[in-house]
């Protein structure tokens, strides 16, 4: 026990003494976050629409000013079949359509109730939400403002659509994603640089040559990893939360155990990949190019995985942040708990466990 | 006395070439044994391959009875080791390397402390210094600090004092010295032929083969000719004319000084001076000496390509 | 070795903060000289060698190498001199040629030159067959003879060695140092530092620094007789342990 802590104060000394560690674990995530935080929640403007008003009456004319004068909208043009609709979102120009329904005035007023469609090309899946959001918002106000001089309240139903991305409904995508990003950074190619590191300047060939065994070097170096990865986790789930609104409807301690699975599954992979490389270039270069870009473009965080040829979804299957990714989702916006995750979190699970019978059994006891 | 580390016929290969060829070694126990050979010559490979770091390809080594493939773990324990390059954490002050080092082998640096005390002491007043900012000599000391910290039995040094100035070297080799008191085994290799007379006894190795294993003394003694000595106004020029004269078997240049030996059994000193006169050399001193280290190296080293 | 000054170095000084690396050296070296320059690690040599390579700029002294004033005319210092250290070797994944051919180019000379001397000098050094190996492919001593013959390829009036024999063995040692006083019998000046106390008896003069400070500078002859010893060994131990 001794021994470990001692190796793990080690560890502690090499991390703050080093500005550059320092600054990967804890400079770049910050940044990271606040970096797509803001760019994705960047105000709308001039956003390209069009329109298909099968009623073309006052009321749907009035909505339809409303809408374009808000300064958030430019009307594009003004469609008449449903074959433009698709021509329309293929050009990609224009990034929503608004359709009023026939008859729209007049069943608002005998009927009290009249559908507007909105449809919005969710490739761009967190600014196609706030563009249908920013939608619904005009919408609704005008129903209240007229609604105010009549005893009956009157109410338009809207009814969105996403195109191309239907799963999508998120604008809080990017927290997940970035939170599996940035873990996958700090445990695994941290943990790796470290180790080749001592491989590098001599120091692992001391170590070996000493009564410490392979599972006291590996844990001794995972442990301050866990710890400072779990903050890591912790902080970026508050950033989300405080200055991004992100929601957490699900149980915490659920959440932070998920993450803690994950965490793990970052450290044997970094390991697994010590295990491999001599140097610290090397780790850092395994690290990027077979965790890091498959994290960003494979997981489904930044480009949708059903929108993904058939051959590259089998890959992204293969990816762990794809599994972790999918469990926070749930957890913290739709609240559900492990009944609905449990083979996530089983897939998980025994990617780890692969994992770290991998590093144990390639982990060399000689040079 | 009984052996310490026993080689025998050891051989490893890399890409085909035998990086060690049929070695064969028994040091003795308490014995300061050096290893000698230049760079390239296997004597990191074989360190190694002590230090229970590489396998070798044939031929077995035990230390203190225990055997450097099977039982790896419980020679782990008694070795204390330093590899080629300066292998501490540069990041971490001195005394917490020192720490670090001792706890790994379930101690403390106060319970051995009388064994590195000589050392230690020299490097104690920089000890919250981080290791990476001290001198060559200092960090030296505290790598040979570091790997006595659990009073090992056997100590294997890999080119302690390669890049180290003279006098660092010096003080180094004092402190071997001193530790052979304490009942260590120490097997430790060296580029500088030099420092070879402060061993028990050496073995010369070049490309992978062990040219000679004796004491300092017996290998000096084993020189098979009469080494000359020779000096003048201008060295490199009676270099020169030595390298033209039929009866040279060997020329080189030490120091100030050439060493020579003749093809002929008992050189003829008026005649070498005669032909180095006639070519125009002044102020020429030849006499008799003893062969040094360096000698009997290139000596074994010519014997061994023919 | 003549009488005319080839690195000119009057009260040349170092500092990094309060630390003072070079105080105050004073000394000259002569044209096709070979000068030992000595010292414990940490003397002060590698600062001193890096100002008089125009690497660094010293804090304060008149410093001119090969006839060249080391603030003014750095570049031309740079062209006129060659360095080789211990740890600067060649391209590994060069072949022969293909360093000699690089480096020469560095300093402007002509293809046609380059060519010719090349193949000049790997006759010389009986090394012709190997001029298309790669340099990861050759013994080691000889990779320490090419860094050398690269670093006096394009005729440099100095060439500063530092460490260049580390770990060499004994033959190829001095077979090195033949090249040296070839290279010096040519008029260039060599400029040499060396944890060999035998190869310090090999320079014309040695200078010997200790804490910053050139504490000897002589022949090697007369140090030993001045400090009345056997052999430049004593001689540096006796300075360095005072």
């Amino acid at each position: 026990m001794k021994r470990f802590i001692s190796f793990v104060t080690k560890e502690f000394h090499h991390i703050f003494r080093d500005k550059r560690t320092l600054i990967i674990l804890f400079g770049i995530p910050f940044a990271q976050v606040l970096l797509f935080g803001f760019v994705i929640t960047n105000e709308l403007k001039n956003v390209k629409i069009a329109v298909w008003d099968k009623s073309n009456d006052e009321v749907t004319k009035q909505i339809t000013d409303k809408i374009t004068s808000s300064g958030f909208f430019t009307l594009e043009e003004i469609i008449y079949k449903k074959e433009d609709l698709e021509r329309v979102f293929k050009a990609g120009k224009i990034r929503e359509v608004i359709i009023f329904e026939e008859n729209f005035a007049q069943k608002l007023k005998k009927e009290k109730i009249a559908n507007i469609q909105l449809i919005a090309d969710a490739s761009d899946a967190n600014s196609a939400n706030m563009i249908i959001n920013y939608t619904s918002g005009i919408i609704m106000n005008y129903t209240s403002s007229i609604n105010r001089e009549i005893n009956l309240p009157m109410q338009i139903h809207v009814n969105e659509r996403m195109l191309y991305n239907e799963e999508l409904r998120d604008v809080y995508m990017f927290v997940p994603g970035i939170m599996a990003m940035i873990l996958m950074l700090v445990s695994a190619m941290m943990t790796s640089i470290s180790v080749a590191r001592e491989k590098e300047t001599g120091t692992m060939e001391v170590i070996l040559v000493s009564p410490l065994n392979p599972i006291q070097i590996l844990l001794g170096k995972v442990t301050p990893y866990i710890v400072l990865s779990f903050l890591n986790a912790v902080t970026i789930i508050a950033l989300g939360y405080f200055v991004f609104g992100m929601p957490i409807m699900g149980n915490l301690s659920l959440l932070m155990a998920e993450t803690m699975l994950f965490i793990i599954l970052a450290l044997s992979l970094g390991i697994l990949i010590s295990t491999a490389a001599p140097s610290q270039q090397v780790a850092m270069f395994i690290s990027m190019f077979a965790l890091m870009l498959p994290t960003i473009l494979l997981s489904g965080f930044i480009f949708p995985i059903e929108n993904m040829p058939l051959i590259l979804q089998y890959i992204s299957a293969l990816m762990p942040p794809k599994y972790f990714i999918i469990i926070l989702k749930n957890i913290m916006l739709k609240g559900t708990g492990l009944a609905y995750i449990w083979k996530e979190t089983a897939i998980l699970t025994f990617m780890t466990i692969v994992f770290i019978a991998l590093s144990a059994k390639k982990f060399k006891v000689r040079l | 006395m009984s052996n310490s580390i026993e080689i025998s016929s050891l051989t490893k290969v890399y890409d085909n070439t035998k990086a060690l060829n049929d070695i064969n070694l028994h040091i003795k126990k308490n014995e300061l044994f050096g290893l000698i050979g230049p760079d390239g010559a296997g004597k990191t490979t074989l360190i190694r391959i002590i230090a229970t770091l590489l396998l070798p390809d044939s031929g077995t080594i035990t230390v203190e009875n225990l055997d450097v493939v099977k039982d790896y773990k419980s020679l782990r324990k008694i070795y204390g080791y330093m590899p080629g390059r300066f292998s501490l954490y540069q990041d971490l002050t001195v005394i917490e390397n020192l720490n670090f080092f001792a706890t790994v082998f379930g101690t403390t640096v106060d319970e051995n402390y009388d064994l590195i005390k000589d050392i230690y002491s020299q490097i104690e007043p920089f000890k919250n210094r981080r290791a990476g900012q001290l001198s060559g000599g200092m960090k030296q000391k505290l790598a040979l600090s570091c790997a006595l910290i659990h009073k090992p039995k056997v100590l294997l040094l890999d080119e302690p004092t390669t890049g180290v100035d003279a006098v660092s070297r010096k003080e180094f080799w004092e402190m071997l010295k001193n530790l052979q008191k304490n009942d260590i085994t120490i097997f430790v290799s060296t580029p500088y032929m030099d420092e070879a007379s402060l061993c028990d006894r050496i073995a010369l190795i070049q490309k992978g083969k062990i040219l000679s294993v004796e004491t300092p003394e017996n290998i000096t003694k084993q020189f098979g000719k009469q080494l000359l000595q020779i000096n003048s106004d201008n060295k490199y020029k009676v270099l020169k004319d030595l390298r033209n004269y039929e009866f040279t078997n060997s020329v080189n240049s030490f120091g100030q000084f050439l060493h020579y030996t003749d093809k002929r059994s008992v050189p003829e000193v008026q005649s070498i001076k005669n032909y180095l006169n006639e070519k125009g050399n002044s102020n020429i001193n030849i006499k008799e000496i003893m062969p040094n280290i360096e000698d009997c190296f290139m000596d074994l080293m010519i014997e061994d390509k023919n | 070795m003549t009488q005319e000054k080839i690195i000119t170095a009057k009260n040349m000084t170092k500092k990094f903060g309060h630390f003072v690396a070079n105080d105050n050296l004073t000394f000259d070296v002569y044209k096709g000289e070979i000068f030992g320059f000595l010292g414990a690690n940490g003397a002060g040599k590698t600062t001193a060698i890096r100002i008089l390579c125009g690497l660094s700029m010293p804090s304060a002294g008149e410093i001119k190498v090969a006839g060249f004033d080391i603030y003014k005319q750095n570049e031309k210092i740079k062209k006129n001199i060659g360095y080789m250290s211990q740890k600067f070797s060649l391209y590994e994944d060069l072949t022969v040629y293909e360093n000699l051919n690089f480096y020469a180019s560095i300093y402007g000379m002509q293809k046609n030159e380059i060519k010719k001397k090349a193949d000049e000098l790997l006759e010389k050094l009986e090394f012709s067959y190997a001029k298309n190996k790669l340099i990861k492919d050759i013994p080691l001593g000889w990779k320490q003879k090419l860094a050398f013959s690269t670093a006096v390829f394009h005729n440099p009036k100095i060439v500063f060695l530092d460490e260049p024999t580390g770990g060499v063995d004994p033959v190829t040692r001095r077979q090195f140092w033949d090249l040296i006083y070839q290279t010096a019998e040519e008029g260039i000046t060599v400029f040499v530092t060396t944890h060999y106390m035998d190869e310090a008896e090999y320079c014309d003069r040695v200078s010997i620094m200790d804490e910053g400070k050139i504490v000897a500078l002589d022949t090697p002859l007369n140090l030993i007789e001045q400090y009345k010893v056997q052999n430049m060994d004593e001689v540096f131990v006796k300075i360095a342990r005072k």
